[in-house]
């Protein structure tokens, strides 16, 4: 990573396109504004409204919700007087007893493991923003928690267990948990959270408390 | 601030092969195995949108349909499509290229819709004597081709896209 004053010629706040690689210069948002590439349209920056306050906040219930939607069970079926229901991990081990390991390893990983860690990782970064606390490594480690980001899909898998409970629904009667409905508001709060996160607050803070 | 990606083409040409390689197990091998008092019966990834669309819920169909079935197919020839241009250092549709390899990116995950379906009846479809439902070698295959086309999306820089813009220009800033 180069200095910024490193490019002379270049445009006051010059931004390089993530996905283009053209060099432009970053306007001023308002709150609530969003700066795209002239070229290829991607989002270069927003400027959500309070950020950090919004963005912990709603990490903090996600916490909360991810603890409910593990802890309680997702589904169940009620059969002839007979009442089954499953909690996330019990279907990964039951998947993983049944000889499909690295599918019981891919569903652990992509619904359970890489949310958390999700959360955990955005908590890491917010938490040390708000008190203040600013490092470069912040920075580093942020675009860890954005490679982490693809792999949780919670929201497919939401999708995933209603198709099932419609295949199971001429059999016997469904259930729905509340770790169901917990992972449903999880998905939103989630998204809300990442949303409401203005990364430039990573690279500005630290230039301001300099002084420059 | 965003790093170039390490020898992009070739990576992704080699993942766009063992996707297509993994493509052909997942959906002719069978992806569920139920096994009740009447017998054991079979699916496959198509058997499975077949019983959907007979029962009625038509519209879960079409949406297994795509996720399980199109999107991997449709990924699999858009990814070809976007190495193979920005091999020939193409300076064509470069803003439809873009949009086609946003379009990869988000709507590969879907494709996981499938497991995560086996998961939920495989965990709660064991009446001991009654029924009880396996995940079949499918699935395996099928996981599979869902990761290595993330992986295969995410080793595609999009930069190469608009690289040839600058070709004439004998300086070529390369970043590392």
């Amino acid at each position: 990573m180069p200095a910024p004053d490193a490019h002379l010629t270049l445009p006051a706040n010059p931004v390089a396109c993530h996905e283009c690689d053209l060099l432009q210069s970053e306007p001023r948002l308002a709150p609530g504004e969003t700066a795209r590439c002239v070229r290829c349209g991607a989002v270069l920056a927003r400027n959500p409204p309070d950020s950090l306050d919004r963005s912990l906040a709603l990490t903090l219930t996600a916490t909360v919700l991810y603890v409910i939607a593990n802890v309680y069970p997702l589904v169940g079926l009620e059969m002839q007087g007979r009442q089954v229901e499953v909690t996330l991990i019990e279907a990964v081990q039951i998947l993983w007893k049944g000889g499909v390991e690295p599918v019981a390893a891919l569903v652990f990983i992509t619904a359970l493991l890489f949310p958390v860690l999700e959360l955990l990782m955005f908590l890491l970064v917010l938490v040390p923003l708000r008190l203040g606390r600013v490092s470069p490594r912040l920075a580093t480690f942020f675009r860890l928690v954005r490679s982490v980001q693809p792999w949780g899909m919670m929201e497919v898998f939401l999708l995933g267990m209603l198709v099932s409970l419609v295949k199971l629904s001429h059999l016997a009667t469904v259930l729905l948990g509340p770790a169901f409905w917990a992972t449903a508001a999880l998905i939103v709060v989630l998204t809300l959270a990442a949303r409401a996160f203005d990364t430039r607050l990573l690279w500005q803070t630290p230039v301001a408390e300099s002084g420059r | 601030m965003h790093m170039r990606k390490h020898a992009s083409l070739s990576t992704t040409w080699a993942l766009i092969a063992a996707a297509i390689l993994l493509y052909v197990p997942a959906n002719l091998m069978p992806m569920m195995v139920t096994a009740s008092l009447l017998g054991s019966q079979e699916d496959t990834i198509m058997s499975g949108v077949v019983f959907l669309w007979q029962s009625g819920s038509w519209p879960l169909a079409t949406v297994v349909f795509f996720a399980s079935v199109m999107v991997p197919l449709l990924k699999i020839i858009a990814l070809i499509y976007l190495t193979a241009s920005a091999q020939r250092r193409s300076r064509h549709n470069l803003i439809q290229r873009t949009r086609l390899y946003r379009l990869v990116e988000f709507v590969g995950r879907w494709s996981m819709l499938d497991i995560y379906v086996i998961t939920i009846l495989v965990a709660l479809v064991q009446f001991q004597g009654l029924a009880t439902i396996q995940a079949g070698p499918a699935a395996v295959a099928f996981g599979a081709v869902v990761v290595v086309t993330m992986f295969a999306a995410m080793s595609f820089d999009p930069r190469l896209i608009w690289d040839p813009l600058s070709d004439p220009t004998p300086r070529r800033p390369d970043h590392d």
